[in-house]
C-alpha cells in the first residue's frame, strides 16, 4: 500500500501540470542550469528574466503580464528535448526562448517546429540550429561570420601571415568559428602554422602551447570559452609566447580577466556589442543589469535580453496568440534596436548584424573595430 | 510454436497498450515512455554482464554510442527501400547497429575480461572514453556538431510497437539464455569463478559470450535513441550515461529481469516528476534529490528493489501471502 | 631540443598535481579496498573552502608563505571534516555489503556533492586568491623552471614519502596495514578496524585539500565540475601505478603526465585523453595489477 502510494505521489505531478491562467501570457525557456554548461545557461536565462521583468513593469503585453517557465536541461540533448515537449504539452507556452548551446537547441528546435511553436534562440550559433524549419529563429550571428570577422581583423588590421589555431574539440561553437576561421584566413594568402586541441575542462595547456610556441606563428586564435581562455593567456605567457591570442564572444565575461589577469591583456576577440558603447539601449541594459545581479552583463546575458525583448515585440504585434501569427510576426522583425546591435532576420531566420571587435584591457573591453556582414 | 506463446502474448498486449496510450496522454508523456523503453533495453542488457555474470562494467555508453551512430548515419545515408517501407528498414539498420556494438563489444572484451573487479570496471571505462573521444575527432560523423535530421520510426503508435518488439525480443532472448546452459555458466562465474574453472567452465569464454550479447542489446538501445531524439552528439554518451545503466540495474536488483524494467521506469521518471519543485523553487535540486535518493537506497534496501528475485516471486512472496 | 625538455618539465608539473590527488585514491584504496569516487569532490569542497576562507579571514590579497600555510591547513581541517562525515553516513552503513553496492554509494555522493556545489556556490567559475607570487627558478634558453612546478612537485614527494612513513615506521600504520590486510583478524587483535578507517579517510582527505589549495594556487579557476576530469585521470594514475601501493600512485601519476604530454607533442592532441586511456589499458593486459602493484593469487 505504501508503496502504491509513493508511486502515485510521483506520478500526480506528471499527469496534473499546470493550470493556465487567464491574466498570463506564459513563455517557456529552457536551459543548462546544471550540469556542464551551466555558466553560460545561467547568464542567458538572468538576461531574459530581466528584459521579462523590464516588460511586466512597464504593463505588459495586451494587457496581461507574462510569466516565464524556466526547465533546466542539465546540459543534455535528451533532456532538452523532453524539456520543450513539457513546455509546450503541459505549460501550454505560446512559445519558447532556446537555450545557449547549439547541440542541444537541434534536438529541440524540431520538436518546437512539428507543434507550430515559434522557437527563438538566444545563442545556439551553429548554422543547422534553424534549419530545422520556419518556427526556429536566432537572435545572434552564426558560426561562419563570426570566424571570417576574425579572420579578416588578423589580415587587414592585425597584417599577419601565420597564425596558429587552439580550439575546445568538445565543443560544437568553438569547432566550428575554428574550421572557418582556418578557411577565411588561407584565403588571403595567410598559412595556419598549427591547428591544436584541448577539451572543456581541461586545466593545463602547456603542452598544446609549447608545440604552438616552435611553430612561431604571429597571432593564435582560441575560440573558445573564458573559463579556459583565462587560463590559456595565463599559461601562454607564461611560456614565453607573447603574440596576441584572438577569440569569439565565448570570451565575454567579466571572469575573463579576473582568471586571466594581466596576461590577458592586449588580446582581441569579437562580439555582438561593446560596453563602451554610448546607445542608449546598451547603458540603459547595463546599467540595469548590475543593478539587479551586482555584475557586468556578458554576451550570452545580453542574447538572452534581446532574445525576450524580440519575441515579447512580435507578440505584442500578433493579432492573436497563436503560433503562427507570433512567428508570421517574427519573421518580419527587421532594425530592431537590440542590445546586440540592429537586428534583423532574415530569410533563413538568422539575425544579420554587425560584430564589434574588443580588446581587452584590464576590466574595460577596449573597441576596435566594426565589422560588417 | 508454444515458445513462441509468452513473447506473443507480451508483445500484443504492449501494442494494445501502446495504442491506449496514443489516446490517453499528451506528446510530453509519450516522449517520456520511449526514452523509457531505451533504458529498459540499456538496463536488461547491462543487467546480463553486471547482474548474472558478476562482472563489472563502467562503459556502457561507449556501445549505445556506436549502436546510436550507426544507426543514424545509415539511415541518412544508406537508406535503400522507399518512404513507405521505412520501418522495415529502420528495423535493419537496428539490427545491424546491434552487430556493430557487439563487435566492438568482442574487441574490448576479448583482452580486458581477464581483469577482475575493479580493473574491469576502469578497463571498460576508459574504452568508453575512448569511443567518445574518438567520435568528437571523427569528422565524417559531425564532430562535436552531432549527427542531425535522423529519421524517426513514426507517429507514437508505431515508435512504441517498434520499441516494444525490441523489449520483447531483448527480455526472452536473455530470459532463454539464462535459463539454458550458458545461463548456467554465467551465473557460475558470478558465483565462484574458481569452482566454476574447475568443473571445466570456460570462465573468459562465458564472460565474452554475455558481453557480446549485451553489447548487441545496448546497440540496439542507443539506435532507438537515436531515432527518437532525431539528434545525437559526442556529450549524451559520457560516463554519466554509463553510470546511470549501472545505477538502474543495481537499483533493479543484481540479476532481475523484471527489476531492471521497473527500475529503468523509475529512473526515467523521477528527474521528469520532480520538474515541478523546479518550477515552484527556482533551483534545479533534481540532481541533489537523486544522488541522495540513491545512497538512501543503498544504505536502506542494499539488495535493490527486488533483490534477485522476478516480479511474480515478489507478487508470490508478498502480495498474495498478506492477501 | 629546447622544447623537448620544456615538455618533460610541462610532464613533471602535470604529473606531480595528478599525484596529489592520486595518493588520496590510493590510500582509501589500499585499506578499504574500494574506488572512492567522491574523493575528487571532496577535493572540489576543498578549493571552495580555501577559496570563501581566504575572502572572509582578508588574506586574498596578500601572497605569501604565511598565507599559503594558513590556507592548507584550513583546508586540510574542512576536508577531513568532510571525509570523516561522508565515512561515518554513507560508507560506514555499507561495510560488509556488495562492492558494487559500495561503489554506487560512492557516486551517489560524487554527484551529490558536485549538484549541491551547483546550488551553493554557483556553476559559474570563480577565481582562487593568489596565494603566493609564481617566480622564474632557473631558466636556460626559454626553457624556464616556475617555483609553482617546483612547490607541487615538492609537496607531492614529502606527501608520498610521509605517507610511507605513516604506513610503515607508526603504530597506527601497521594497525591500517593490519586493516587492509584482515579487518576481522586486526579487530581479534585488539585495532579497531572502524577508528581505522575513519582515520584512513582524514589522512586521504587531507591530501584532497593540499591538493585543492596548490592546484588552485597554479590553475586559478575553480567550479563545482573541477574534480571530475582530474580526478578520473588521478584514479588511472593510480591504477596504472598499481592501487593501493604509495609509490605506485606517484608513479603511476607521472606516467600519465607525461605520456599526456608527449602525445599532444609529437602525435595529436586531439586523441589525448584517448591515448592516456589506452596507455591504462595496455598496461593491465599485461599487467594486470598495475606497474608496482602485488598480484594476489586467489586461494580456494
Amino acid at each position: 500500500m505504501k508503496k502504491l502510494l509513493l508511486a502515485l505521489i510521483l506520478v500526480l505531478p506528471l499527469v496534473s501540470g499546470c493550470t493556465k491562467k487567464e491574466n498570463e501570457i506564459v513563455i517557456g525557456e529552457y536551459d543548462s542550469l546544471t550540469g556542464s554548461d551551466a555558466t553560460f545557461g545561467l547568464s542567458s536565462n538572468k538576461g531574459v528574466r530581466l528584459a521579462l521583468d523590464e516588460i511586466n513593469a512597464a504593463g505588459g503585453v495586451k494587457g496581461k503580464k507574462i510569466s516565464l517557465v524556466t526547465l533546466d536541461d542539465q546540459g543534455k540533448n535528451e533532456e532538452a528535448a523532453s524539456a520543450v515537449t513539457r513546455l509546450i504539452t503541459q505549460n501550454n507556452v505560446v512559445a519558447i526562448i532556446g537555450g545557449v548551446a547549439s547541440g542541444r537547441s537541434k534536438a529541440a528546435a524540431p520538436i518546437a517546429q512539428s507543434n507550430k511553436v515559434p522557437f527563438v534562440s538566444p545563442a545556439s550559433t551553429n548554422p543547422d540550429v534553424t534549419k530545422a524549419g520556419d518556427y526556429v529563429f536566432r537572435v545572434c550571428f552564426i558560426d561562419p561570420f563570426q570566424g571570417m570577422v576574425m579572420a579578416k581583423f588578423a589580415k587587414e588590421n592585425l597584417k599577419i601571415k601565420k597564425a596558429a589555431i587552439l580550439r575546445d574539440v568538445k565543443n560544437d561553437y568553438s569547432v566550428g568559428l575554428a574550421d572557418v576561421f582556418a578557411a577565411e584566413f588561407k584565403k588571403g594568402g595567410g598559412e595556419i602554422v598549427a591547428d591544436l586541441s584541448y577539451q572543456a575542462g581541461d586545466i593545463d595547456f602547456k603542452a598544446q602551447l609549447t608545440q604552438i610556441r616552435s611553430k612561431n606563428p604571429e597571432a593564435i586564435y582560441v575560440p573558445g570559452y573564458y573559463t579556459e581562455v583565462g587560463l590559456i593567456a595565463q599559461q601562454a605567457r607564461q611560456l614565453g609566447v607573447k603574440v596576441p591570442l584572438m577569440g569569439g564572444d565565448g570570451w565575454d565575461s567579466d571572469k575573463l580577466y579576473e582568471i586571466g589577469k594581466e596576461a590577458i591583456n592586449g588580446n582581441y576577440y569579437s562580439n555582438h556589442y561593446t560596453t563602451e558603447s554610448t546607445d542608449p539601449a546598451v547603458t540603459e541594459f547595463i546599467k540595469k543589469f548590475k543593478a539587479k545581479y551586482n555584475e557586468t552583463p556578458d554576451a550570452l546575458a545580453a542574447l538572452g535580453y534581446d532574445a525576450a525583448k524580440i519575441l515579447v515585440a512580435a507578440i505584442e504585434r500578433a493579432p492573436d496568440l497563436s503560433g503562427k501569427a507570433i512567428r508570421d510576426e517574427l519573421s518580419k522583425t527587421k532594425d530592431f534596436p537590440g542590445v546586440t546591435g540592429k537586428i534583423s532576420l532574415n530569410e533563413n531566420r538568422d539575425a544579420v548584424k554587425s560584430a564589434v571587435v574588443i580588446q581587452v584591457d584590464g576590466n574595460n573591453r577596449k573597441f576596435v573595430t566594426t565589422i560588417n556582414p | 510454436m508454444k515458445a513462441l506463446k509468452n513473447p506473443a502474448l507480451a508483445l500484443i498486449c504492449l501494442a494494445v497498450l501502446g495504442i491506449g496510450l496514443d489516446f490517453g496522454v499528451n506528446a510530453y508523456i509519450k516522449l517520456i515512455l520511449l526514452f523509457a523503453t531505451v533504458n529498459c533495453l540499456l538496463s536488461m542488457s547491462l543487467n546480463l554482464v553486471n547482474g548474472y555474470t558478476g562482472q563489472f562494467s563502467l562503459g556502457h555508453a561507449g556501445f549505445m554510442a556506436i549502436g546510436a551512430y550507426f544507426s543514424a548515419y545509415a539511415s541518412t545515408k544508406w537508406g535503400f527501400l522507399p518512404e513507405s517501407l521505412q520501418l522495415v528498414q529502420s528495423f535493419v539498420f537496428v539490427i545491424g547497429a546491434g552487430l556493430a556494438a557487439a563487435a566492438a563489444g568482442f574487441l574490448v572484451g576479448l583482452p580486458s575480461l581477464r581483469l577482475k573487479g575493479d580493473y574491469l570496471a576502469i578497463v571498460t571505462l576508459g574504452f568508453g572514453e575512448i569511443i567518445r573521444v574518438a567520435l568528437l575527432n571523427m569528422d565524417f560523423l559531425g564532430g562535436p556538431r552531432g549527427l542531425s535530421g535522423i529519421p524517426s520510426v513514426g507517429s507514437f503508435p508505431f515508435a512504441f510497437m517498434f520499441a516494444s518488439v525490441w523489449l520483447v525480443i531483448c527480455f526472452f532472448t536473455i530470459w532463454r539464455v539464462m535459463h539454458s546452459s550458458h545461463g548456467r555458466g554465467f551465473l557460475s562465474v558470478r558465483e565462484d569463478e574458481i569452482a566454476a574453472e574447475a568443473m571445466g567452465i570456460n570462465t573468459t569464454r562465458m564472460k565474452v559470450k554475455a558481453f557480446v550479447l549485451s553489447s548487441f542489446f545496448a546497440g540496439v538501445a542507443g539506435a532507438l535513441f537515436a531515432h527518437f531524439t532525431n539528434f545525437i552528439n559526442p556529450s549524451s554518451f559520457t560516463f554519466l550515461q554509463s553510470v546511470n545503466a549501472v545505477i538502474m540495474v543495481v537499483l533493479g536488483g543484481m540479476g532481475s529481469m523484471t527489476g531492471s524494467i521497473v527500475a529503468a521506469i523509475i529512473i526515467t521518471v523521477l528527474p521528469e516528476a520532480l520538474r515541478p519543485l523546479q518550477e515552484l523553487t527556482g533551483v534545479d535540486l533534481r540532481m541533489v534529490i537523486y544522488s541522495l535518493a540513491l545512497i538512501l537506497m543503498m544504505i536502506l534496501r542494499p539488495k535493490g528493489l527486488f533483490g534477485d528475485m522476478e516480479f511474480s516471486d515478489v507478487w508470490r512472496k508478498y502480495v498474495r501471502r498478506s492477501a | 631540443m629546447q622544447d623537448f625538455v620544456q615538455h618533460l618539465i610541462n610532464g613533471v608539473s602535470l604529473g606531480s598535481i595528478y599525484a596529489l590527488i592520486a595518493l588520496g585514491y590510493t590510500m582509501v584504496y589500499g585499506i578499504l579496498k574500494m574506488i572512492n569516487f567522491a574523493h575528487s569532490d571532496v577535493y572540489m569542497v576543498g578549493a571552495f573552502a580555501a577559496y570563501y576562507f581566504a575572502r572572509w579571514l582578508g588574506i586574498e590579497n596578500n601572497p605569501g608563505f604565511s598565507t599559503l600555510l594558513t590556507l592548507i591547513v584550513i583546508t586540510m581541517i574542512c576536508c577531513s571534516l568532510l571525509g570523516l562525515v561522508i565515512e561515518r553516513l554513507a560508507y560506514r552503513p555499507l561495510r560488509n555489503s556488495p562492492k558494487l553496492n559500495v561503489l554506487i554509494t560512492a557516486i551517489g555522493v560524487s554527484l551529490f556533492l558536485q549538484y549541491s556545489g551547483q546550488v551553493v556556490f554557483g556553476a559559474d567559475p570563480k577565481v582562487f586568491p593568489e596565494v603566493m607570487k609564481d617566480f622564474v627558478i632557473l631558466s636556460i634558453g626559454i626553457v624556464e623552471i616556475r617555483s609553482f612546478d617546483v612547490t607541487v612537485l615538492g609537496v607531492g614527494i614529502v606527501a608520498m614519502l610521509g605517507l610511507q612513513f605513516l604506513l610503515f615506521k607508526t603504530k597506527i600504520g601497521r594497525a591500517m596495514r593490519a586493516v587492509s590486510a584482515n579487518p576481522m583478524v586486526a579487530s581479534l587483535m585488539g585495532v579497531n578496524p572502524d577508528r581505522i578507517i575513519a582515520f584512513t579517510f582524514i589522512v586521504g582527505s587531507s591530501l584532497a585539500g593540499i591538493g585543492s589549495v596548490l592546484v588552485g594556487m597554479k590553475y586559478p579557476k575553480i567550479d563545482p565540475l573541477m574534480g571530475m576530469m582530474i580526478g578520473m585521470k588521478a584514479f588511472v594514475a593510480a591504477v596504472l601505478g598499481g592501487i593501493g601501493n604509495v609509490g605506485g600512485a606517484v608513479l603511476g601519476a607521472m606516467i600519465m603526465g607525461l605520456s599526456e604530454e608527449m602525445v599532444v607533442a609529437y602525435l595529436s592532441s586531439t586523441y589525448r585523453d584517448a591515448l592516456a586511456f589506452g596507455i591504462l589499458i595496455v598496461i593491465l593486459i599485461f599487467k594486470p595489477a598495475g606497474l608496482l602493484g602485488k598480484y594476489s593469487v586467489e586461494k580456494v
